[in-house]
């Protein structure tokens, strides 16, 4: 059925390692945290420090595609396996997204 | 059905998520869904870009004159605390414990609320100054845009309240466990999208 799973009981060893294992993996996610909020700072403090718009148009838009990134593989687990479909999906979609903003952006304005 | 099994931290799969058909194929149509949810997206986006500062001659309103960065700055941090929030209740999910789960959940709506009430007091203060929604082709693509992100929160913060409602006395099982996964899903696809608006629609329409 739908709902039946396979239940599987971890012996001590096994689930404390488990644990520990999971542990590590937060300590990691609160280290990716840390790395968003120094990006979105950069970004930030780049524009008020009013460079050129030459120089900051590049940067802030390749520190979110970073930061994207990180909240993709990181917070949504992307970097684990049994997710290829879900980045086929993603990727697919952000594709699209790619060609819709490229055409806006050039033949909205022209004739 | 493993709807009425109780399980302990030992027996507890490592991916409850993914444990059951009903928790596999839910999983992958979410991702199915996130793939739209880019396209809709960037649709908006690509309409904003196309309509930026567009409008009417003599229009008195431009990103430049518009914006206040203190303010995104805020909603920034409060959507991305969220999203960190909600990864620590993923991760008391995998550990087994309930009360963890719903307690990061529930800060999580704290968060999101607070970006929400924020969000209104902007869209707010711009109807006041006579920038409605109507008034130019850059606000209705403005507020379409951002306005439909706005949705999401509304939407991701009913989910979520609905799912800690509905299972507070219920625990955890492998029936409920894909749907509190899914939400998590969507709460932070809800900040992807949130760090474009960031960068395309307020740091870029204050450089220009």
């Amino acid at each position: 059925m739908s709902h039946d799973a396979h239940v599987y009981v971890k012996s001590q060893t096994e689930y404390e390692y488990a644990r520990k294992k999971r542990r590590e993996s937060m300590r990691g996610q609160v280290t990716t945290f840390g790395i968003m909020i120094f990006l979105t700072l950069i970004s930030f403090s780049t524009v008020i420090a009013g460079f050129s718009m030459y120089f900051i148009l590049p940067v802030i838009l390749l520190l979110a595609s970073v930061q994207v990134v990180l909240q993709l593989y990181y917070f949504m687990h992307m970097s684990e396996k049994n997710h290829n479909v879900p980045a086929f999906f993603l990727y697919v979609g952000a594709f699209f997204g790619f060609v819709f903003i490229i055409t806006f952006l050039t033949i909205v304005w022209w004739g | 059905m493993d709807f009425n099994t109780k399980y302990t931290p030992q027996s507890w799969p490592e991916h409850p998520e993914q444990a059951t058909m009903e928790g596999k194929n839910k999983f992958l149509g979410f991702w199915l869904f996130l793939g739209g949810e880019t396209v809709l997206f960037a649709s908006l986006f690509a309409t904003y870009l196309a309509l930026k500062n567009k409008g009417p001659s003599g229009m008195e309103f431009s990103t430049e004159t518009l914006f206040e960065l203190p303010l995104v700055f805020v909603m920034t941090m409060l959507l991305l605390t969220s999203s960190l929030t909600s990864v620590y209740a993923m991760y008391h999910m995998k550990n087994h414990n309930f009360k963890g789960m719903q307690t990061w959940l529930a800060i999580t709506v704290l968060l999101g609320l607070g970006f929400l009430g924020l969000e209104i007091y902007e869209f707010y203060h711009y109807v006041h100054i006579g920038f409605t929604y109507n008034q130019s082709a850059f606000s209705s693509a403005f507020f379409t845009l951002v306005g439909t992100h706005g949705l999401h929160v509304v939407i991701g913060l009913v989910w979520i309240i609905l799912l800690l409602i509905r299972n507070a006395k219920r625990g955890f099982s492998l029936y409920n466990a894909p749907k509190y996964y899914t939400a998590s899903l969507y709460w932070h696809f809800i900040d992807v999208v949130w760090v474009f608006i960031f960068t395309v629609v307020y740091l870029m329409g204050v450089v220009g």
